[in-house]
C-alpha cells in the first residue's frame, strides 16, 4: 500500500513509521505508517482483534505492562521517538492521557480522583486543589452537578459521570493528546451523545485519538479515520471520505457492514 | 426415592453437619467460661504467681504472650507484606517465583514443633540469643510468615488490575502505583492476615517451648534477652506438670488465653468491615 495516501495536510502530533508490534510470536501490528493530526479527533476503527487498542496503547506505551511485547519502527511525538528505551515514561504519560473502556475511577472521593495525578507528580500545592478541581470539573461539565458532593465516593456516580470524571482526571496532567479506548461502550446512547459533544469541546485544546467499535460514532464524531484490519492500516483519511468514498475494497466491505 | 424426599434428606444432613461443627465451639467456650470465670479477679490478672503457681496471678504469662506476639508481628508483618508485594507486583511467572510460592505454601504446612526446634537451633544456639523473648518472637514470626504472606498476596491480587493500569497511565511509577493505588485497597485483607497470624502466635505452645518459655518465673522481663512465661505454655505446665493446681485456675488461664485470641479476631473483623464500608468497587 502506498504510504503517501495515509498522510494529511494538517500539522501532525503523532507520526508512526513502519511500526511493528509483536506479542511473543504474534505479529499484532504490521508496518503501520500514519500521521495523526493535531487538535482533531482521529478515530481508529476495525473489527475486534484487529489491533486498534494495541495501536492506541503504543502511543502511551501502556503495552509495556504486558509481558512479551516487542516493538519495532518509530513513533514520533513532538519530535521524540517514544519507542526509544531511554524515553521518560512519566513525561510521556503526562503528555499522553488515556480514557478507558470502562469508567474506572478509583474508589476514592470525587475530589481525590481529580487530584490523584497532581499529588503523584506534586504538580501544585494542596491549597490550589480546590480551584483546580473546580476548573477541570467545569471542563467536563460536571461542576454544577457535583459541586456539593465532592467528597462522596466517585463510585456513587452514574457511569456517564464516572467517565467524565475519568476524562477530567486525565486532563489534570495537562496532556497534549488524549487517547480514548472505546470510551462510550459502557454507556447508553444519550450518554454517548453527550460524551461525543464533550469531545468536540476538548478538541479545541487537545488532540484526541479514539478507538471505537461503533462505526456510526466514528462517522459522527471524528475528523479523521483510520481503518485497521488484521494488524494493518488499510486506509487513513478524512472521515467523510472514508465513509462515503473509501479507496480500498476492504474498507468499503467493513463500513458497508459486510463483515465486522 | 423421588427428588422431593432426596431434597429433604440432603438438606437435613447438611444442616446436621453444620450444627455438628458449631457444637464443639460452643461447648468449649461454655465449659471454659463456666469453670474458669470463678478464677478471674483483679489479682489473677494483675499479680505474680505465688506458692508454685497454685495461688496469685498470671500477669507474667499474659505480658509474656503480649510481648512475644508484638515481637513476632514486628518482624513478620513488614517482611511478609514486602514479600507479598514482590511476588504479586514485581516477580514474573518463572521457575524461581513458582519455587518461592511453593516454599511458602510448604512453610505453612510445617508442624509448629518443628519451628520450635528450628528456633532452638538457629536463634537460641547459633545466634546465641539464648532462650529469650527475641528468639521466641523470631520463631513465632517465622511461623506466621506464611499466613501473612498468603493473606497479603490474596489481598493484593484482589485489587482490580484497572487501578494499576489507570495509575500507570497517569504517569505514576510502579512503586507509586503500588503505594497509592494498590496498597490502600489491599490494607483490610493484609490486616486480616496479620491479625489471624497474631491469633495463631498467641496460642501456640511448641514454638516457644524451647526458645523462650519459662516454667515458673515470677518476675517481669526487662529486656528482649530475658526469658518469660507465656500463656499457652503456662496452661500446659499447670495442667500437666504441677500437681494440685485448682481447676478454676487452670480454666481461668485458658479463659484468658481464649478471650485474648477472640478479642484479636473480633478486632480483625471490625477493622475489615470498617475498611470495606469505606472502599468499595
Amino acid at each position: 500500500m502506498d504510504d503517501e495516501r495515509n498522510m494529511t495536510n494538517e500539522k501532525s502530533i503523532i507520526k508512526t513509521r513502519n511500526l511493528n508490534l509483536f506479542y511473543e510470536n504474534f505479529h499484532a501490528l504490521i508496518d503501520i505508517t500514519m500521521e495523526i493530526p493535531e487538535q482533531n479527533i482521529t478515530a481508529i476503527i476495525g473489527p475486534s482483534g484487529c489491533g486498534k487498542s494495541t495501536l492506541l496503547r503504543v502511543f502511551n506505551r501502556m503495552n509495556d505492562v504486558i509481558e512479551g511485547v516487542r516493538m519495532e519502527g518509530e513513533v514520533d511525538i513532538d519530535g521524540q521517538n517514544i519507542l526509544d528505551p531511554a524515553v521518560d515514561m512519566v513525561a510521556l504519560r503526562k503528555k499522553v492521557g488515556m480514557v478507558f473502556q470502562r469508567p474506572n475511577p478509583f474508589p476514592l472521593s470525587i475530589f481525590d480522583n481529580i487530584t490523584f495525578g497532581l499529588e503523584i507528580h506534586r504538580l501544585t500545592q494542596k491549597k490550589n486543589f480546590e480551584v483546580i478541581v473546580e476548573h477541570f470539573l467545569e471542563q467536563v461539565l460536571l461542576w454544577d452537578d457535583l459541586k456539593d458532593k465532592l467528597h462522596k465516593s466517585a463510585l456513587s456516580l452514574s457511569l456517564e459521570q464516572q467517565q467524565r470524571l475519568c476524562i477530567a482526571r486525565a486532563l489534570t496532567l495537562n496532556p497534549e493528546i488524549i487517547l480514548m479506548d472505546e470510551p462510550c461502550s459502557a454507556l447508553d446512547p444519550i450518554a454517548t451523545m453527550r460524551i461525543e459533544e464533550l469531545m468536540q469541546e476538548l478538541k479545541k485544546e487537545y488532540s484526541i485519538v479514539i478507538v471505537t467499535h461503533n462505526m456510526q460514532q466514528a462517522a459522527r464524531a471524528s475528523d479523521y479515520t483510520g481503518y485497521l484490519y488484521l494488524g494493518r492500516l488499510i486506509e487513513f483519511g478524512v472521515t467523510s471520505q472514508i465513509f462515503t468514498a473509501p479507496r480500498e475494497k476492504l474498507t468499503e466491505n467493513y463500513i458497508s457492514g459486510r463483515f465486522g | 426415592m423421588n427428588a422431593k424426599i432426596q431434597e429433604k434428606i440432603a438438606s437435613r444432613i447438611l444442616f446436621f453437619c453444620t450444627v455438628m461443627v458449631v457444637l464443639p465451639v460452643v461447648m468449649i467456650l461454655a465449659i471454659i467460661l463456666y469453670k474458669g470465670i470463678g478464677a478471674i479477679s483483679w489479682e489473677f490478672l494483675f499479680s505474680m504467681p505465688r506458692n508454685g503457681m497454685s495461688a496469685g496471678g498470671i500477669l507474667p504469662a499474659i505480658l509474656g504472650t503480649l510481648y512475644l506476639v508484638a515481637g513476632a508481628v514486628l518482624f513478620a508483618l513488614p517482611l511478609g507484606v514486602l514479600t507479598a508485594i514482590y511476588l504479586v507486583e514485581y516477580s514474573r511467572d518463572n521457575f524461581l517465583s513458582r519455587l518461592i510460592k511453593l516454599a511458602i505454601v510448604n512453610l505453612a504446612g510445617v508442624p509448629s514443633v518443628v519451628y520450635g526446634l528450628f528456633g532452638l537451633g538457629i536463634f537460641v544456639t547459633f545466634f546465641q540469643f539464648g532462650a529469650s523473648i527475641l528468639a521466641g518472637s523470631l520463631t513465632l514470626g517465622i511461623m506466621i510468615l506464611p499466613v501473612i504472606i498468603t493473606a497479603s498476596r490474596e489481598a493484593l491480587e484482589s485489587v482490580p488490575q484497572s487501578f494499576r493500569v489507570v495509575s500507570l497511565s497517569l504517569g505514576a511509577s510502579k512503586w507509586q502505583t503500588i503505594r497509592h493505588s494498590v496498597l490502600p485497597h489491599a490494607l483490610p485483607g493484609i490486616l486480616t492476615g496479620a491479625i489471624l497470624g497474631i491469633g495463631r502466635a498467641a496460642g501456640e505452645t511448641a514454638p516457644i517451648l524451647f526458645t523462650v518459655a519459662a516454667f515458673y518465673l515470677p518476675k517481669l522481663p526487662t529486656s528482649v534477652f530475658d526469658q518469660t512465661m507465656a500463656l499457652p505454655y503456662h496452661l500446659y505446665v499447670i495442667s500437666t506438670q504441677v500437681p494440685g493446681i485448682a481447676e478454676n485456675v487452670r480454666y481461668g488461664t485458658a479463659l484468658v488465653l481464649v478471650f485474648l485470641v477472640l478479642m484479636l479476631n473480633l478486632f480483625a473483623i471490625i477493622v475489615r468491615s470498617r475498611f470495606r464500608k469505606r472502599k468499595k468497587w
